[in-house]
């Protein structure tokens, strides 16, 4: 039968391993060689987009990298699908949305009206630009554009 | 009640009920925004009832857990506090911060990190409390005339926790690098050191409920701690499957994820093995229901909802949905809201001298909460398998998705009236208990 001694030998060893094991993957995931998110190509101007995003709590609502809030849309691929949806012109409807005196309100879901300067809103658009390209492991063809939806679904019988 | 100084446990536990209350007034603010009613929204907009509601769980928890250490420690290490005003000096300073905290969230003051908005000036703040409050406690234990595992794990628990909130601090310009190490504070607090935390009180409290030596019950604690990191920390990997970093977490994570249930497994093993072994029939139903409670309801929603989205597969779908609200509403709940309500049951009756153990509004408390949160988290669960499907396999917009499942916040929005009519209940019995008295002292 299990003494305590023994169980507390269970306790701290398999600790111990067990955080040495990660903190070992976590510096591996940080190594150059596996960087998966372009970070040489993190301008200023996404860093302070990064901020605003912070300052403002966007992530309270929205959610970007699948985190946040899910009362508002997933923004991880937002500039593709508003290109997408908008002929191109996604970068400027963000612009509009994020500029705009008066909370945008889609589908009757209110946003606060930011009343952003035109230089800030370059800013985040360039966040979630340099976000776009980051490489999900998948999860970027799950909310992107080119999503691989259900054969059943109502537009591949359109 | 057996050392004076446990006194100050109750004004901790009070603040946690106070704290409760207002996280509860948030979540309707919350609930009901979803379903259209938002007509506070240019005073108190969504992100910042969100903010509010969850920081508030943290703070009453924690006040929680603090409450919990000055009422164990004396009368696990046989000592007086070392420093009784010092603790009420703590609990002021926590309650001084968490309130400017969470005024400063209706101001656009604060950070935009999920669970840790606390802006980086109070953060600092934060650790002073945390650090005063630790040396209270290790001081009082290394003093004492004994040192118990279950003193040891919890104090371990606290300490760690504190240490953990320093990752959460680091300035990143990434948002990838940002998030990893969010998780480091997030995750391993949840399903970690929290963990210590409440086997440390659920050891307490069966040894005093259940009569079984202590001997065993604290060889078990360590094995039910020793399986909660092994599988716990490199479970951290299924926060990092899908937001930029390499796939070696989809192995690592899957395969610690899928064992983390275990753990909990283990814990509610244990808690209703030790009851059943247990000779003694302590008086305090209360507190026997919400200890065995607070060990099966986390098997069931840190554990198994918790593994039910976190395999790689299943996670690349639920990631970022409202599934992930089902397994927090009722994970947070069961492993660490009932660990807090099952102390200050059990402690309440010895610190006031009022042994009000067999009320009908005690048991109701017990039984409208624990249904109305789990049909709240049947309705999360159902909203967000239904948007899992509707817009990530049949690629309907967000938006137009929402307003299909809004029906399920109408059922959430009443289930959540049954767990408020629970917890009211709670808080009533709380205060006719009355305040603590030293004429308590002799009575337990």
């Amino acid at each position: 039968m299990l003494s305590k001694k023994q169980a507390k030998t269970f306790f701290l060893g398999g600790t111990l391993v067990t955080f040495l094991i990660f903190i070992g993957l976590t510096v591996y995931s940080f190594s150059k060689s596996n960087d998966q998110t372009n970070y040489n190509e993190l301008t200023e101007s996404a860093i302070r987009g990064k901020e605003i995003w912070e300052s403002n709590n966007c992530m309270g609502c929205h959610t970007i990298l699948g985190e946040g809030g899910y009362y508002a849309p997933e923004l991880t691929k937002v500039v593709d699908r508003l290109n997408s949806k908008y002929g191109g012109e996604g970068e400027e409807v963000i612009k509009s949305i994020l500029m705009s005196p008066a909370p945008w309100q889609p589908n009757g879901r209110k946003m606060v009206a930011y009343e952003m300067s035109e230089q800030e809103a370059e800013d985040v658009v360039a966040f979630f630009k340099w976000i776009g390209n980051i490489d999900l492991n998948g999860f970027g063809e799950i909310v992107g554009v080119d999503r691989k939806i259900s054969p059943l679904s109502k537009k591949n019988n359109e | 009640m057996k050392y004076k100084s446990q006194k100050v446990a109750y004004w901790f536990f009070a603040l946690s009920m106070l704290l409760l209350v207002l996280q509860l007034v948030y979540g309707f603010i919350m609930g009901f925004a979803r379903v259209g009613l938002d007509n506070l929204h240019d005073f108190i907009p969504f992100n910042t009832a969100r903010a509010v509601h969850t920081n508030l769980l943290v703070v009453w928890l924690l006040s929680g857990f603090m409450g919990a250490a000055y009422y164990i420690i004396p009368e696990e290490a046989q000592r007086e506090l070392v420093s009784v005003k010092l603790a009420y000096v703590q609990l002021i300073s926590l309650a001084l911060v968490g309130v400017t905290a969470i005024v400063g969230y209706h101001f656009n003051y604060w950070e935009g990190r999920k669970f840790l908005e606390i802006p980086r000036p109070l953060d600092f703040l934060v650790v002073i409390n945390v650090l005063l409050f630790l040396g209270l406690i290790l001081l009082t234990l290394f003093k004492g005339k004994r040192k118990t595992t279950t003193a040891l794990v919890l104090s371990m628990g606290l300490l760690f926790a504190a240490l953990l909130y320093l990752p959460g601090m680091l300035p990143f310009d990434s948002q990838v690098t940002d998030s990893f190490f969010r998780w480091w504070v997030v995750h391993l607090w949840v399903e970690g050191v929290w963990e210590l935390i409440m086997g440390g009180i659920l050891s307490f409290l069966l040894i005093k409920l259940t009569g079984v030596d202590r001997e065993v019950i604290e060889k078990w604690l360590y094995v039910i701690v020793g399986l909660t990191f092994l599988s716990g920390v490199l479970g951290t990997g299924h926060h990092y499957y899908y937001i930029g970093v390499n796939k070696i977490w989809l192995v690592v994570g899957g395969v610690f994820s899928a064992l983390e249930p275990l753990a909990f497994l283990a814990m509610a093993l244990f808690a209703v093995n030790m009851y059943r072994k247990g000779e003694k029939k302590h008086p305090n139903k209360l507190a026997l229901y919400w200890t065995l409670g607070a060990a099966i309801v986390s098997f069931i929603g840190a554990g198994l909802l918790g593994f039910a989205h976190t395999l790689p597969q299943t996670n690349l779908y639920t990631h970022g949905t409202l599934v992930t609200a089902m397994h927090g509403h009722l994970a947070f709940w069961g492993a660490y809201g009932m660990i807090v309500l099952a102390i200050i049951s059990y402690s309440l009756p010895n610190m006031t001298g009022r042994k009000l153990y067999e009320s009908t509004r005690g048991r109701m408390a017990f039984w409208l909460s624990n249904i109305g949160m789990i049909g709240m988290t049947v309705a999360f669960g159902v909203a967000g398998v239904a948007q899992v499907y509707l817009e990530r396999k049949f690629g309907m917009e967000f938006m137009k998705v929402q307003n299909e499942i809004s029906i399920h916040f109408v059922v959430l929005i009443l289930c959540a009236s049954l767990f408020t009519s629970g917890i009211i209940l709670y808080i009533i019995d709380f205060y006719k208990h009355g305040k603590p008295t030293e004429e308590a002292l002799e009575l337990s």
